[in-house]
């Protein structure tokens, strides 16, 4: 009887060997370089220079990048394992700016999907399935608003010379933008999924590769505060919870666009 | 053979085992009550036990959970006044400081939808993040309590008890707390046990419940006494957007939570802001205080007339009734007392 049980046991093994190998899988990175306009982006150090020519020093710029999707050539996506995509992308953190995408099926990949934010259904989880970047007490806790339960999709804050004083004790001049809100309840939605193409090169997955092909991107601080919407640092220092998000995140959705792509 | 003797002793010992507690009311775990709508709250993965319920309860008393020790959760959430904070307006935290809303009941959390005045927040367990370190409440950081807990070895043993492992987690105190806080069940008032036929109203408390039924009923509805939405209730208005600061929508805009009556003599203050010390002024707003503002539920202007139309006796008849909802049993539960 035992070892007829071993036997079945040994045969299941076997098949899910047999199935794993069946998928061919390499490995993929994403680099996110955060620039503002032609220039890298430096914090607390560069004067930089808004659509209105308000200048301005960013010290602190993070967002969310989730659910991401490769475009095959051949017309599939490829989606992510949906637990495993979810990253916070920090200025002030380099190993955050790499993302190791594993055990991809092997493809030429043409384009990249991702949503900047949290979706709607991680916003809403449990929260014992927050870790990670997503634990508001630990990796997401900088991204987090405790009083609206909510991840805070992108934060640039700095100051600039345009914006009003906020504190008459330290005479500092903030711009403090914190754009988040996923829809719940007929809410104000700020999820933005964006699509950005490789503009007819590809990226070639294979198994075995000695190098990980990387895909580097950029990301505009300077489009947050301009596009669709002009940001006046003199009547909007501050963004948060508050209708004027839509701006933002109309703005930043096209802040991201293709730099090369790396073997 | 050998086994069988063995299986005897050990069913003996497990009878031995029972019987010793029998001197003990046997813990029961969370039960919604037949007449209660289905809980809102998951409990998948944060099943109630004894002792994650002991370990919630220990947390919800304890002041570490404060930046200086000195305020518990329970310092605005009292069980003698079903876990509000009686004659405070508004919240009185750390160092004296005020925050801006009146601490509401902590009873039949199970069932809300929404927590805080405004419904910011969607699941009980992601709550207490935000007393904890407000500024103006506990004022500590997630972190930093949890080493404080962890340094105590009588919270490694509870977290272990409740958990499985020693772990303490801001997941686990969270869950713990989210079991005391279901636990808190009101069903045991004189109305309940009227409709339990152990009970009677007086007269007057009939005649206050059919005034209540037609004139307070459309919003305080059902077993819960509350219709779970948020809306303007004509008060003179203020800074706090309420529920429109959350969704952002203008129609939002001063609307508040309707809170559940149950137990609501006891819970005085009443308002989000605590703006009323009585019931009998509750009463007086609706009769003849109702402000019309632009996002004044459309209940409180039936015919273009302001207000809920009430004579004094219906005022007082309704004030009884109300003292009906008081549940004794659940304010003087030793179960749930510090």
């Amino acid at each position: 009887m035992t070892v007829l049980l071993c036997f079945f046991l040994l045969q299941a093994c076997k098949k899910e060997v047999a199935d794993a190998n069946s998928k061919l899988n390499g490995n993929l990175l994403l680099h996110f370089d955060n620039k503002a306009g032609n220039n890298d982006l430096t914090l607390n150090a560069d004067t930089l220079k808004n659509a209105l020519g308000q200048d301005f020093v960013v010290s602190k710029f993070n967002y969310y990048i989730s659910n991401i999707q490769l475009l095959n050539k051949d017309g599939s996506t490829y989606t992510y394992p949906q637990n495993e995509s979810y990253f916070l992308v920090k200025e002030s953190d380099k190993t955050t700016q790499e993302i190791q995408l594993n055990n991809i099926p092997e493809g030429d990949y043409e384009g990249l999907r991702f949503t900047i934010g949290v979706d709607s259904l991680k916003s809403v989880s449990k929260i014992a399935d927050r870790t990670g970047v997503l634990d508001p007490t630990d990796g997401g806790a900088d991204m987090y608003w405790g009083w609206n339960s909510g991840y805070i999709f992108l934060k640039l804050e700095g100051n600039s010379s345009f914006a009003p004083v906020l504190d008459s004790s330290t005479m500092e001049r903030p711009i403090e933008y914190h754009i988040g809100l996923f829809g719940l309840n007929g809410a104000t939605n700020n999820l933005k999924t964006i699509t950005i193409p490789f503009n007819g090169s590809v990226v070639a997955v294979r198994q075995n590769k000695a190098n990980i092909p990387t895909v580097h991107l950029f990301a505009d601080a300077l489009k947050v505060l301009s596009g669709s919407s002009s940001i006046d640092f003199t009547i909007e220092s501050t963004i948060l919870s508050d209708k004027n998000s839509i701006n933002i995140a109309n703005n930043y959705q096209h802040m991201f666009s293709l730099d090369y792509i790396q073997y | 053979m050998r086994t069988f003797s063995f299986i005897c002793i050990a069913l003996l010992l497990v009878f031995a085992g029972c019987k010793k507690e029998d001197t003990k009311t046997p813990f029961v775990g969370f039960t919604s009550p037949a007449n209660f709508p289905p809980p809102t709250y998951s409990f998948t993965g944060n099943t109630v036990t004894e002792p994650g319920f002991l370990l919630g309860k220990k947390l919800f008393y304890d002041g570490r959970l404060s930046r200086d020790g000195s305020i518990s959760c329970a310092s605005c959430h009292i069980s003698f006044s079903a876990f509000s904070h009686v004659d405070h307006s508004v919240s009185h935290g750390i160092d004296d400081r005020l925050g801006t809303r009146n601490a509401p009941a902590v009873q039949n959390m199970a069932w809300e939808r929404f927590f805080f005045w405004d419904g910011g927040v969607f699941d009980l367990d992601l709550f207490s993040i935000n007393p904890i370190q407000n500024h103006d409440e506990m004022d500590d950081t997630i972190p930093n309590v949890i080493a404080k807990l962890k340094a105590d070895p009588e919270y490694v043993r509870q977290f272990k008890a409740a958990f499985g492992t020693e772990e303490v987690t801001p997941t686990r105190m969270f869950q713990a707390l989210s079991q005391f806080m279901c636990m808190l069940v009101s069903n045991d008032s004189k109305y309940d046990k009227v409709l339990k036929g152990t009970a009677s109203f007086t007269s007057a408390e009939s005649l206050g419940k059919t005034a209540f039924e037609q004139k307070c009923a459309s919003c305080h509805s059902g077993i819960l006494f509350t219709d779970r939405t948020f809306k303007n209730n004509g008060l003179s208005l203020t800074a706090d957007l309420g529920r429109g600061r959350v969704t952002l929508n203008p129609n939002d805009e001063h609307c508040f939570k309707v809170p559940s009556l149950r137990n609501i003599a006891k819970t005085y203050p009443y308002m989000h802001d605590g703006r009323f010390s009585t019931l009998e002024k509750v009463l007086d707003h609706y009769a003849s205080g109702v402000q019309n503002t632009p996002t004044l539920d459309t209940l409180l202007k039936p015919n273009g007339q302001l207000g809920i139309p009430l004579t004094n006796d219906e005022k007082a008849n309704i004030i009884l009734f109300l003292n009906t909802l008081t549940d004794e049993t659940f304010i003087k539960n030793p179960l749930f007392a510090q």
